[in-house]
């Protein structure tokens, strides 16, 4: 929920900040976890099967160290970050969610071509994009790599392509999650940081 | 507020050693493995006992099967049997049995075997497609009769690993009594060859490609696996903390 505030500072609701810097620490883990994952075998394939660097579509560069997590290349550390992060992306999206629901964020500043919301059209578009396609794409397409839980879904990786596609798609998802995260904090130091921070922080009320 | 690229790198690599930091701390890793058991919960509460992994046509088979881990077990024993064609090989069923076993290769194929086209899932991330023929599991495991005692299957493998220490895996009954669980001796038509964990391997298909051991010698029934080897259940697990269960 946000509120012109008189000031004309903006105030996110306490679901909207909780959700935001949970983000920000299991993105960025994500990612780097992810990179180290990325590392393990740098080939990409479309379809069901690839394993061989002949049958890939996309050779991926290696990693560096400070991009990745452990900064030493460890892939069953790097697992256990990456699978355990994912509960929290999870379950943060499906209360957060809810939480808009209820508290009408999503009626009022994410549905386009309303009137009286704080975001403009490309940043409803970005959100909305985020919060209903790359995030819920980004857990399914996880999801549709384990074994076990193809067997019980089917129709999941069929959605996808196959299990080499699923894994595609996750990986260029998590670069278009690297690409927002940058645009993110690149928009946020161009138009005044200390405010906008101190909205996301506390809801805008300590400001000015 | 300024952030001078300086203070943005100091931030950034106070960050990553942080998270260094993190990595080796053993409670926060005891969390972190709590995701595991999670998935494990989850998983098998989704998953119908018997639900199948897919399987493909003959012509969506890999041309190249690719082969990873141990491709020959050093030493003259493993040596001797290959030149004999494993003509010499037992397959022993023991531990918490009624009837332990010893099988000839030749009796492991005269048994009814299944074949299935699979896909193969390496925890790295790769994927190959091959037929698989062998005896389910669990005709062994009947023919042996389970004592109610036991509750997980070790495999123990004729391959030696860096640390000296032999590689085995294990897994739990519903995987051990799944349809598709087979010990396989034939790849795409042919006998196992070699470098795919000749003369016998275990597939285990809704699991990652480590679980699916090679080169077995002898199937353990044990009732917990916190005294076989480093007590983790898979030498993977034991050696560099590679999850038991996975998942995923």
């Amino acid at each position: 929920m946000m509120d012109a505030h008189p000031s004309g500072m903006f105030r996110h609701a306490l679901a909207t900040r909780l959700w935001h810097w949970a983000n920000a620490v299991v993105v960025i883990v994500m990612l780097m976890s992810g990179a180290t994952i990325s590392n393990a075998h740098r080939f990409l394939y479309w379809g069901q099967k690839g394993a061989m660097p002949e049958e890939a579509w996309l050779r991926v560069p290696r990693w560096p160290g400070w991009m990745t997590l452990p900064s030493h290349y460890d892939l069953s550390s790097a697992r256990e970050w990456h699978l355990a992060f994912a509960w929290v992306l999870a379950f943060g999206l499906g209360a957060y969610l809810a939480a808009s629901l209820v508290n009408g964020h999503v009626q009022r500043d994410l549905t386009l071509g309303r009137a009286g919301s704080h975001y403009h059209t490309l940043q409803k578009l970005v959100y909305c994009g985020l919060l209903f396609g790359m995030v819920p794409l980004l857990i399914g397409t996880g999801l549709a790599l384990s074994p076990g839980m193809n067997a019980a879904w089917p129709w999941l990786l069929d959605l996808f392509g196959g299990r080499q596609s699923a894994r595609t798609i996750h990986f260029l998802l998590a670069g278009g999650m690297a690409a927002f995260l940058v645009g993110h904090v690149a928009l946020v130091l161009v138009s005044g940081p200390a405010k906008l921070l101190r909205g996301m922080l506390w809801g805008g009320e300590g400001g000015q | 507020m300024i952030i001078t690229r300086r203070t943005a790198l100091i931030g950034a690599s106070t960050l990553l050693a942080g998270c260094d930091r993190l990595n080796e701390s053993a409670s926060f890793r005891s969390l972190t493995a709590q995701a595991e058991r999670a998935n494990f919960t989850i998983q098998r509460s989704l998953q119908d006992r018997m639900a199948l992994a897919r399987e493909f046509a003959p012509e969506q088979r890999s041309r190249v099967f690719r082969a990873n881990g141990t491709r020959l077990p050093q030493g003259e024993d493993y040596a001797r049997h290959a030149v004999e064609k494993f003509a010499n090989w037992r397959l022993k069923v023991d531990g918490l049995v009624a009837r332990p076993l010893s099988l000839s290769m030749a009796e492991l194929r005269a048994m009814p075997a299944r074949t299935q086209i699979t896909r193969h899932d390496c925890v790295e991330g790769w994927s190959a497609i091959g037929q698989w023929t062998g005896a389910p599991l669990k005709l062994l495991l009947d023919a042996a009769g389970l004592k109610p005692t036991a509750r997980f299957l070790v495999f123990h493998c004729a391959d030696t690993m860096r640390s000296g220490v032999p590689y085995y895996e294990s897994i739990d009954l519903i995987d051990a009594l799944h349809p598709q669980t087979i010990l396989a001796w034939g790849l795409n038509g042919a006998l196992l060859d070699v470098a795919h964990g000749a003369p016998v391997r275990l597939r285990v298909e809704r699991q990652l490609g480590y679980k699916h051991a090679k080169y077995v010698e002898r199937i353990e029934a044990v009732s917990d696996l916190a005294s076989v080897y480093g007590g983790k259940g898979g030498y993977w697990e034991d050696s560099t903390g590679y999850e038991w269960y996975a998942g995923i």
